[in-house]
């Protein structure tokens, strides 16, 4: 059924590829009808993904991916805690054996990783979270960052441990390999067949999350400064620019972008901080309605469960922990100790959830974008009633980017372009993500990888064209879809984690493994 | 005793000129062993892409075996040929650590290095690895014009 939704959806592309200029006027027109079929697409798969435990308004997903971390973390007696600064040493390279310079280190892998996950779901979802789930939200975004620091800490170790390495000396590894090589391994069954799933889902979580939530995002900022103009020609030019980098092998593009990535998360970083301190007398009160609302909603939409929802959902999206994703960007460490991979990516929802998402969402309520009654001193919902009333109705992108803007009029630019670079990086990873995902199902061959590439190029246009909606609806299903097959397989294959751990934190202790001189 | 001279070379005819500078200090010393070092600059702290990353392990084999045919190989045999008791390294790293790291761990007496054509923004600013191998070295270093 799925690839029949792409064939169709790609033909959707298709037409919008081959429009001119001249056809303009039914350019709109045409947004709504790729739109329009892709909602009804995608419906049945988002429907089934998002179903809420009966006679709740709490959807499954959301309690399986709390309750993987909560047992990763117990199972693990605290990883992310007791490891934290270990994470942090072989980071630096306190741990790295000069001889074995010139080879990916912990730090790359990490950058690299992390670029796929900062972006978007950083500014826009978190947006999204606390203007539908109020500042509550943030606390349970922070709980669920926390938490999925185990889950991190699990599956890149498994990505490192089983991943294939070839004779010319390139790696593959991800989920997709832990699952065939480690049920193998174990003498259970069905590895084989989850990871073909996981595959499956690798591939839309890429077009989805990856892809077409990245290409809406960056079209809805370009469109803000330019004025309103129709989507696929946003979607057409980064097509371009994409399918320059995975198929033309520009890779000045890509090299630019991921120096300049990190540069503007940490602008983003210190202008939210500035923001903060400006506003310092505000922050026990912005400190007050997190805890309050967390627990209370504050009269929004779902109370405090909705809160819950939209913290937990938001976050996952986010940092990816459970996912698999950063399994595979881990995978190409070449290290002797595969759990230290999973130390280090540990950080990953640390950095990406409890200190960016974290910021974005103090940021939005201490310049009190959300409006509060006075009367009630609760949130005041907007018309339709499903999300909080904001200043100028903003919400999503717009909001972060109107909280920002209130405090430096120039950063909505500053922001706008960020958003741009950040949907550039993390298309660029998750193309390589699906690829992945591609070549474990159907084999490497340059034929073959160029089929998935372009595919991946379509679904830039059809993103941009598309409302946020049905996009944002279809990325967190597709990503979810993963998180599903990736934690069961998790559940399995957690005493393999653990075995490696106790091993490496008796060697630590014995002083076997020991910080090299720098 | 046998005296260990570390030279480090750059790739360009500066290198051609402090080996031979080594060979004419070894001469002068006597019973002594030269070690030809070439270092890939090469920082753990950059950014790459997802598929640079896992081609990098084939690229660091490539980087090491280029460097050695073109660089190491070439002097060993000319240092050899002479009469020289001679040793090559290649490695990655920052020029001026790494080099001093090496000479520390096999217990080199000096380094000899030529002076890097130092030109651009960049060495202005930072130095280059010459000016920071001569600050920082543990042992003497000469740097030959």
């Amino acid at each position: 059924m799925m690839m029949n939704i792409q064939n169709k959806l790609g033909l959707a592309a298709l037409a919008a590829l081959f429009s001119t200029p001249a056809a303009a006027q039914d350019a709109v027109g045409l947004d709504d009808k790729i739109n329009q079929a892709f909602a009804d697409f995608t419906g049945p798969f988002v429907s089934f993904i998002f179903a809420p435990f009966p006679g709740t308004g709490f959807p499954w997903i959301v309690g399986w991916l709390v309750v993987a971390a909560t047992v990763f973390t117990l199972y693990f007696a605290f990883v992310q805690l007791r490891f934290f600064s270990h994470a942090i040493s072989l980071v630096k390279g306190d741990y790295s054996d000069p001889n074995d310079a010139g080879e990916v280190s912990h730090f790359q892998a990490l950058a690299t990783a992390l670029s796929g996950t900062v972006g978007l779901g950083n500014i826009a979802g978190v947006a999204v979270a606390v203007g539908i789930g109020g500042p509550g939200a943030t606390f349970w975004m922070i709980v669920a960052g926390l938490l999925g620091m185990a889950s991190k800490f699990t599956e890149c170790t498994l990505g490192v441990k089983y991943r294939n390495e070839y004779d010319d000396g390139t790696v593959s590894g991800g989920p997709m390999y832990y699952m065939s090589k480690g049920f193998d391994e174990l003498g259970l069954p069905g590895g084989k067949i989850l990871a073909v799933l996981f595959s499956i889902f690798c591939i839309l979580g890429a077009l989805g999350g990856g892809n077409m939530f990245q290409a809406n995002q960056a079209h809805q900022q370009i469109a803000g400064i330019t004025g309103d103009y129709p989507g696929w020609i946003t979607g057409l030019v980064f097509a371009v620019i994409v399918f320059a980098v995975i198929v033309g092998g520009l890779k000045s593009i890509a090299r630019v972008t991921e120096k300049v990535v990190p540069f503007m998360g940490v602008m983003y970083v210190a202008a939210a901080l500035v923001i903060i301190l400006m506003n310092a007398d505000q922050i026990g009160w912005a400190f007050g309605q997190i805890f309050a609302g967390a627990f209370t909603g504050l009269g929004v939409a779902g109370g405090m469960v909705g809160a819950l929802i939209q913290g937990f959902r938001r976050a996952a999206f986010s940092n990816e922990a459970g996912v698999g994703s950063a399994a595979i960007a881990h995978s190409a460490v070449r290290t002797k100790e595969p759990i230290t991979e999973g130390f280090v990516s540990l950080l990953e929802p640390f950095i990406d959830t409890v200190v960016i998402c974290t910021m974005t969402a103090l940021v939005i309520i201490i310049t009190q974008q959300l409006i509060v009654d006075p009367e009630t001193g609760k949130y005041m919902l907007n018309e339709a009633g499903n999300a909080i009333a904001t200043v100028d109705g903003n919400s999503g992108v717009s909001l972060t980017s109107a909280a920002f803007g209130s405090a430096f009029s120039w950063f909505p630019y500053v922001l706008a372009i960020a958003v741009i670079l950040f949907a550039f990086s993390t298309m660029i990873s998750w193309s390589y993500y699906g690829l992945k995902a591609w070549t474990y199902l159907f084999g490497e061959g340059h034929t073959k990888e160029l089929v998935f590439k372009v595919i991946f190029c379509v679904f830039v246009v059809i993103g941009a064209a598309a409302n946020l909606g049905p996009v944002i609806d279809f990325s967190d299903a597709a990503i979810f879809a993963m998180a599903v097959v990736n934690v069961f397989a998790l559940y399995f294959l957690m005493k393999v984690v653990r075995q490696e751990l106790a091993s490496y934190a008796a060697r630590l202790k014995s002083g076997e493994i020991r910080k090299f001189g720098h | 005793m046998t005296t260990k001279i570390v030279i480090g070379l750059d790739g360009t005819e500066t290198g051609e000129r402090a080996i031979a500078f080594a060979k004419d200090l070894a001469g002068r010393i006597g019973s002594c062993e030269l070690l030809v070092v070439y270092v890939i600059e090469w920082s753990p702290f950059t950014f790459q892409t997802p598929e640079e990353n896992a081609l990098r392990h084939k690229r660091r084999e490539e980087e090491v075996a280029l460097a050695t045919s073109r660089i190491i190989a070439p002097a060993i045999e000319a240092l050899k040929a002479a009469g020289f008791e001679a040793q090559g390294i290649v490695r990655h790293g920052d020029v001026a650590e790494t080099l001093n790291a090496i000479t520390v761990e096999n217990a080199g007496s000096q380094i000899v290095v030529g002076r890097a054509s130092a030109d651009g923004f960049k060495k202005r600013l930072f130095g280059s690895s010459t000016q920071n191998l001569v600050m920082h070295a543990d042992v003497p270093v000469t740097v030959v014009n």
